[in-house]
């Protein structure tokens, strides 16, 4: 019996077209297909006389199909119309396209709708429930009117738009009827497809639609709410979008992806495609299974491409992504940690670090001579070069560079007002830093050093000027990175629970409780330092106070806390 | 962007396609084959010169990839391989020996090619020792990427230009005609890259990779440009500016998302540095044809001689395009 008839709308591809179409008929479907006017009269026939051997395929009143128009529901209508007249037995009716390639057997949609007699699969919301209208138009398609085309006359066609949001011209909507819209591709039953075609009110509905903008994703949605008994609001065919609206195509390679569908017919299949045809227009008979389609795993990489398209990789900067300032989505790829002053104040802090976190450490990475990578090394991740002219060409690429090669692995590194610093404001503003300062901390080593006083003062000077830039960078309304400062006075009174705070914070999963404290470097004489500086007329502050004669201790060991009792 | 300029790059963009019309004379018919181009072809241009042990490879991955003919001009090469491209079936082969220098690095030669065949075809444009990789490569022809790109109507494929070296010294492993360069220069630096925007043309300015890393540490900025646009749907409006690295109208070079997103985008494998290179950078160099007075080739005849070792630690072998994919080289955008 043939109790499913099937519509093509075909209009290139004609040869793929015929295939499929021997492929329906094979299975017992009769085939009405209806052939844009725009395909010229000889390749027409041609077409034509191919399929002269199936005497249960024929062709429908050819209309002119533009996208977006009118004449995609008149070929619906009018093939529809030939089915229904010509196959008196035909329950459900088929609409598809000519790059629509059916998945699984022809018998197996038949037991499927033979279940289901009396429903319509036809994808139908309302305008205030779909997210994907193009254009943002959704109500307005309803309620305006397009002369103009959309793909060969842009320009006059939002023009016209304005025109009429301005003038704020409204059409009436016939009896009333509620627009829905969905998906152009459907299968409705006999029943339903007649009450619309033979509607006393049709010719009210045809004008009216004929000036709704896409009418083919709104005519048959919004009718069949009218006359169905029974509508499950979703399409058999298999149809993806992506951001443009335009429909995505399956190639070669999704063939597993459809086969794991288990939908009944999938749009749009590139011609090319020989496997695809191949598998699938000569599958054994139906096996009879009775699977519900599963499109959930071909949704998910379809929107994840969606995805990669409209928002991308946080911290990619690429050839085909460069995002404008502020779109960046994430200026760099992960987490990282900058410390200025600790490796002043502590001997060995960075190996400290590496002990308590399972991060990488690296020295100075912009320090003046070199990129002082983790364990001396002179290359790191991606092939990245630590010559300081390569760097400093473009410091904010060889940041952002730095973190998206190390992706999964947190980077920490030392600043310092020594190091080069127009980098500084770039990571202030960056929400993945968490910079750490201990303010005047660079005054340690030129108190180490030895060197000749006046040129001491000199540097301090400098150095003092350079972090207090920077430390106003970092109290700046637009910074966005998780700052701590500290001045050196404060820390060195307690060091262990800031630093606490931060290994915290990083998130090592390798210990929870530090058990070892970084070595502080001997301060005894520091605060004479300072006085000595200042009798030389220079005002260093960025320390906090220090008393000249009380050297501060250095409180190395670890205090234990008194509630942890075991 | 003011009128001016916009005034300014049209006016540039008629010098070029005028030019290029000139420089058409200095081009002689070996083989002219283009009256078997269909409408719809993809069509290859390149230029070259005494390339004749790449280009057996070279005509067989785009044949693969589904290239219908191939235009080539010949410079004034002594290997014979003008001889061997006039008898491939598919190949239409120009010669001349007019200056490469003063053709602008055969630009004009081929802007006239794709000026005269190109029209309304998808046109490649790389050099014999460039390899195109895009998303799904192993699985789609080109045609489905062009036919892709059709739909999405898009006119023009970003590919960046990928370094590819030995590991070990340059010299080490003699390329055999007809073998597959990437089976000895396999590594490239995946992520040391700069990206700038150029106001006037609107194109990435990206440089970086090995030659960056070795060849140009000291200037940094005098590095070699790694942007190219090696795949449009041609119209004879178009021009080339710059070898493939940007062209007009500058729509064309807006190959890259600004708003977060990410266009699809290849990669062009560049199997420059092989044995045959150390040969070739001391004969360019006495040639002085080159860009910037031929400042790339003394950089590289400087370094190589103390060590043609381009390799390091965090190199990286290259597999298939969707490594280069994950590592953020290359994008699918929403091509799925």
């Amino acid at each position: 019996m043939n109790s499913v008839g099937v519509i093509m709308l075909v209009h290139t591809a004609l040869g793929r077209a015929e295939q499929v179409a021997r492929h329906w008929a094979a299975g017992g479907c009769p085939v009405v297909i209806h052939v844009d006017r725009k395909v010229d009269r000889r390749t027409y026939n041609t077409f034509v006389k191919a399929l002269s051997d199936l005497p249960d395929v024929r062709f429908s009143h050819r209309h002119a199909c533009e996208w977006g128009t009118w004449g995609i529901v008149a070929a619906s209508q009018a093939a529809a119309e030939t089915l229904l007249g010509h196959y008196p037995d035909v329950r459900h009716v088929y609409l598809s396209s000519g790059s629509c390639l059916p998945l699984r057997p022809v018998a197996e949609l038949k037991t499927y709708l033979d279940a289901r007699p009396d429903t319509d699969f036809i994808e139908s919301a309302t305008t205030a429930d779909v997210p994907w209208t193009v254009g943002g138009l959704d109500m307005e398609r309803f309620t305006m009117r397009f002369p103009f085309s959309w793909k060969r006359h842009r320009p006059l066609f939002d023009a016209y738009v304005n025109l009429q949001r301005k003038l704020g011209f409204k059409r009436r909507i016939p009896n009333g009827i509620t627009p829905h819209m969905g998906s152009q591709w459907w299968c409705l039953t006999r029943r339903t497809l007649t009450a619309i075609l033979m509607d006393t009110d049709r010719p009210e509905y045809d004008e009216y639609f004929q000036k709704v903008w896409i009418p083919d994703e709104s005519y048959f949605q919004t009718l069949a709410r009218l006359h169905s008994k029974r509508i499950e609001s979703r399409s058999l065919t298999l149809s993806k979008f992506d951001f443009q609206g335009k429909p995505h195509i399956f190639y070669d390679d999704h063939l597993q992806l459809l086969r794991r569908s288990d939908c009944f017919v999938a749009r749009k299949i590139w011609p090319h495609a020989d496997r695809l045809y191949e598998a699938f227009l000569t599958d054994a008979d139906g096996r009879g299974k009775m699977a519900e389609p599963q499109p959930g795993k071909i949704d998910r990489i379809f929107a994840k491409a969606v995805e990669r398209r409209t928002r991308g990789r946080p911290g990619l900067i690429m050839q085909s992504r460069k995002p404008n300032e502020g779109w960046e989505n994430g200026v760099t790829a992960g987490r990282y940690s900058v410390f200025q002053g600790f490796a002043d104040l502590f001997e060995d802090f960075n190996d400290w670090l590496v002990r308590a976190t399972d991060t990488r450490v690296h020295g100075h990475l912009f320090a003046p001579e070199r990129a002082e990578f983790a364990d001396g090394q002179t290359v790191m991740s991606g092939a990245l070069s630590d010559v300081a002219s390569v760097r400093d060409y473009d410091p904010q690429a060889f940041l952002i560079n730095l973190i998206w090669n190390t992706r999964g692995e947190r980077q920490c590194w030392q600043f310092g007002p020594a190091d080069k610093q127009p980098i500084g404001w770039f990571i202030a503003k960056d929400p993945n830093a968490q910079i750490s300062v201990i303010s005047g901390a660079w005054a340690v080593p030129l108190f180490r050093s030895g060197k000749d006083f006046a040129e001491l003062r000199k540097e301090a000077a400098q150095l003092q000027k350079v972090e207090a830039e920077f430390l106003n960078s970092l109290r700046s309304p637009y910074t966005k990175a998780r700052i701590r400062i500290w001045t050196m006075a404060e820390f060195i009174e307690s060091p262990m629970e800031p630093l606490q705070t931060i290994i915290d914070e990083i998130g090592s999963k390798r210990i929870t409780r530090l058990t070892e404290a970084p070595r502080m470097t001997d301060l005894k004489g520091f605060g004479q330092f300072l006085q000595n500086l200042k009798n030389q007329g220079m005002h260093p502050y960025l320390m906090g106070d220090f008393p000249i004669d009380q050297d501060p201790v250095p409180t190395n060991t670890l205090t234990r806390k008194p509630y942890l009792v075991r | 962007m003011s009128w001016r300029d916009t005034y300014r790059r049209r006016l540039m963009r008629k010098r070029y396609l005028i030019r290029a019309f000139r420089k058409r004379r200095e081009l002689s018919v070996v083989a002219d084959r283009t009256s078997a181009i269909k409408p719809g072809d993809i069509l290859l241009f390149s230029t070259q010169r005494n390339e004749k042990i790449r280009l057996p490879y070279f005509l067989k991955y785009y044949r693969d990839l589904g290239v219908n003919h191939f235009l080539m001009v010949d410079n004034d090469s002594s290997d014979g391989s003008a001889r061997y491209l006039g008898d491939q079936p598919d190949v239409s082969v120009w010669r001349t020996g007019a200056s490469y220098k003063r053709s602008r690095f055969g630009v004009d030669w081929l802007n006239w090619l794709q000026f005269k065949y190109g029209h309304d075809h998808w046109v490649l444009v790389v050099d014999p020792d460039e390899f195109l990789v895009y998303p799904f490569c192993d699985t789609r022809p080109l045609r489905a990427l062009t036919d892709w790109l059709d739909a999405s109507s898009i006119k023009s494929f970003s590919a960046m230009l990928l370094d590819m070296y030995p590991k070990g010294r340059i010299d080490a492993q003699p390329y055999q005609e007809g073998q597959n360069p990437l089976e000895i220069a396999s590594w490239f630096d995946a992520g040391n890259y700069t990206y700038k925007k150029n106001a006037f043309f609107g194109n990435l300015w990206i440089q970086g990779g090995p030659r960056t890393r070795i060849f140009f540490a000291d200037t940094p900025a005098k590095a070699p440009a790694l942007n190219k646009i090696p795949l449009v749907k041609w119209d004879r409006k178009y021009a080339f500016i710059s070898s493939t690295h940007m062209m007009l109208p500058r729509g064309l070079n807006q190959v890259y998302d600004e708003w977060g997103g990410e266009k699809a985008s290849g990669a062009l494998l560049h199997t420059k540095f092989l044995d045959t290179f150390t040969v070739k950078a001391a004969e360019e160099l006495t040639r002085q044809q080159h860009y910037a007075a031929s400042m790339e080739y003394k950089a590289y005849a400087e370094q190589l001689k103390d060590n043609p070792d381009l390799w390091c630690r965090f190199s990286e072998k290259y597999i298939n395009w969707r490594q280069l994919e994950i590592l953020g080289l290359m994008s699918k955008g929403n091509w799925a």
